[in-house]
């Protein structure tokens, strides 16, 4: 029987000629990653081990960005436990606060990803390198800390669902509609234990950008991986970065799917997700007029280059609603420069809007834009769980950048078909 | 650890790991500190009422958001013995086991123990017993590899022993 992308992955890395849906399975790995909140466990675990030291300080990378630039003294500890690992096992891929940015969107930036790797970190949303082809990830403290000492995990070989896309999106649709859509059908759990394997003549039709997007929320259906074939853009991508050529893989003809969804982008609508689940995914027909406080567009969702045009492009030469506030926080210091260079910085500052340094910030709710109780905001983020943003009494719909855009100029969820 | 038994803390489907410790206690990993804050985003009342070796049942996708291994370590801090749901968030089920806290899968459980009941299980087995009710149910016993990392109290001593 035939594998999936992902089971190749894994079967190549496990120096194996095939695996099997189930099977337990040791594997090496091209990248460990970590940030400031895991990476602290897991160094602590790694006094443990009873031989000292990293397998290979090139293949880790460590990246302070949750509540970085140090939001208070706790956090400047931590802060200091990783700088201080880092030094003393001279690891290559540290990033300092300056050249750092929320670590997903960092990460293939840097080219440090390339097709056919096998990549974990100790964050959730580490899935995100699958838009490059790659089987990525999120594991805890323990896991990294392992995998830090011994290069290796253990995996237990998942089944996949295939979404086969069709088409082309329309304007201000973009891939975090695609995923709040998808979730909305699978539901928080829909891929739990299993692959998420995209694929289908729609795929040219997204641009990396709005890959990512998609890889990154495959955990809210519950999946392991959510993963892209590679093609021109991939390739054109990768060289731009810097990336090594990698090994491009794909599925088997006669790979098995537990479930095919066929998804025709140019139907899909701008989406957002009501509080408190991702999976309460909600078009416009469906919409009723709920005004809102604050609009966060930002993080490892949809804080990149394309998603802060985006914004630009409806916030021009508009001004955000009263009694709004609008934060921007450009994925990585690269997109913040670029911004600032293409005037992007320029258009939200006259809207309205406050433009911060790269960080993970209001996402979990760390600082840079808590919310108070029964407030409500719109945001790019990819959860929407009770007390994520701050009091458990406010609320968080998850939504595009062009949608979040046209919500902080109307002041409630706005639609931005029409802008 | 091969079985455990003790008094049932029910909740439903969906409990994310963002209720179960939330980010704004993150800026420490110290167990007893974690402990302090469990569940209180959707249960205030959990720190002061669980007690050791108490047992928490509940729905699908247990643990479901983010890697964080402060979840587990938080509920296991606070004297859990054991978490019985229908199904578990995947990077939640492998903390679990790397960190020692033992978990379990079983539809029928869920289905049928109430809150405050009295619950023993047989890791090995895979037994699930309400000593209220007098109920047996059968959970997902765990493959061999996984029960050798639980034996050995996680997966650092797993591998050191190597
Ligand atoms: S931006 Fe949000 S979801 Fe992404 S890594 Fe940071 S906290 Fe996690």
């Amino acid at each position: 029987m035939g594998m999936t992308m992902t089971q190749k992955i894994l079967a190549a890395h496990a120096h194996q000629d095939s695996v099997q849906t189930g099977q337990l399975i040791e594997a090496d790995l091209d990248l460990v990653l970590g940030n400031d909140i895991t990476a602290p466990v897991a160094i602590k675990e790694m006094d443990k081990f009873s031989n000292k030291g990293v397998f290979d300080k090139d293949k880790i990378a460590l990246v302070p960005d949750h509540f970085v630039p140090a939001k208070d003294i706790k956090s400047a500890e931590n802060c200091k436990c990783v700088r201080e690992f880092a030094r003393k096992n001279k690891i290559t891929n540290y990033f300092e606060v300056g050249q750092m940015g929320i670590e997903h969107a960092l990460l293939p930036e840097k080219g440090l990803v390339s097709p056919g790797d096998l990549i974990i970190g100790a964050d959730s949303h580490t899935c995100t390198y699958g838009a490059l082809g790659a089987f990525s990830t999120g594991v805890g403290s323990t896991d990294m800390a392992a995998g830090m000492a011994t290069g290796k995990a253990w995996f237990k070989v998942p089944s996949a669902i295939k979404f086969n896309l069709t088409g082309k999106l329309g304007k201000w649709v973009s891939g975090k509609d695609v995923i709040l859509h998808i979730i909305g059908m699978t539901g928080v759990d829909g891929a739990l234990y299993q692959s998420m394997e995209f694929t289908g003549e729609g795929v040219a039709e997204l641009g990396m950008d709005d890959r990512f997007t998609i890889s990154n929320m495959a955990i809210e259906a519950g999946a392991k991986n959510g993963i892209f074939p590679v093609d021109e853009k991939t390739i054109e991508y990768e060289k731009a970065h810097g990336a090594d050529q990698g090994v491009i893989t794909s599925a088997d003809p006669d790979a098995e799917y537990t479930k095919v969804y066929n998804i025709d982008l140019s139907e899909i609508r701008p989406t957002v997700a009501f509080p408190h689940l991702p999976e309460n995914a909600r078009t416009f027909e469906d919409i009723p007029e709920i005004k809102i406080d604050q609009v966060v567009i930002g993080s490892c969702t949809n804080g990149r280059m394309s998603d802060l045009r985006t914004a630009a492009a409806i916030l021009k030469g508009r001004h955000i609603a009263e009694g709004m506030r609008c934060i921007v926080i450009p994925a990585t210091e690269a997109i913040y420069l670029k911004a600032m260079e293409e005037g992007l910085l320029k258009i939200f500052i006259e809207a309205g809007a406050v433009v911060s340094t790269p960080t993970c910030g209001p996402c979990l709710g760390g600082y840079m834009g808590i919310l108070a109780a029964g407030e409500r905001c719109v945001s790019t983020t990819n959860r929407n769980f009770v007390g994520r943003m701050g009091d458990v009494t406010s609320e968080i719909y998850l939504a595009s950048p062009a949608t979040a855009a046209a919500s902080a100029i109307e002041g409630k969820i706005a639609d931005p078909t029409g802008y | 650890m091969q079985s455990a038994e003790g008094k049932v803390i029910r909740y439903g489907d969906n409990i994310d790991t963002d209720v179960i410790i939330p980010a704004r206690y993150l800026a420490t990993s110290e167990p007893s500190e974690l402990a302090k804050h469990c569940m209180e985003d959707i249960d205030r009342s959990f720190a002061s009422r669980v007690s050791k070796g108490d047992i928490i049942v509940a729905g699908k996708n247990f643990g479901c958001g983010s890697s964080r291994e402060h979840a587990p370590i938080a509920i296991k801090a606070s004297g859990i013995s054991c978490v019985i749901a229908r199904t578990f968030a995947r990077i939640f089920y492998r903390n679990s086991i790397n960190i020692g806290l033992p978990i379990m899968e079983c539809d029928e459980a869920y289905d049928k123990i109430s809150d405050g009941d009295t619950v023993s299980v047989d890791f090995e087995r895979g037994i699930i017993k309400d000593e209220t009710t007098g109920e047996e149910f059968r959970g997902q016993a765990f493959p061999e590899f996984m029960q050798k990392i639980i034996d050995s109290e996680g997966l650092i001593n797993y591998i050191n022993r190597g």
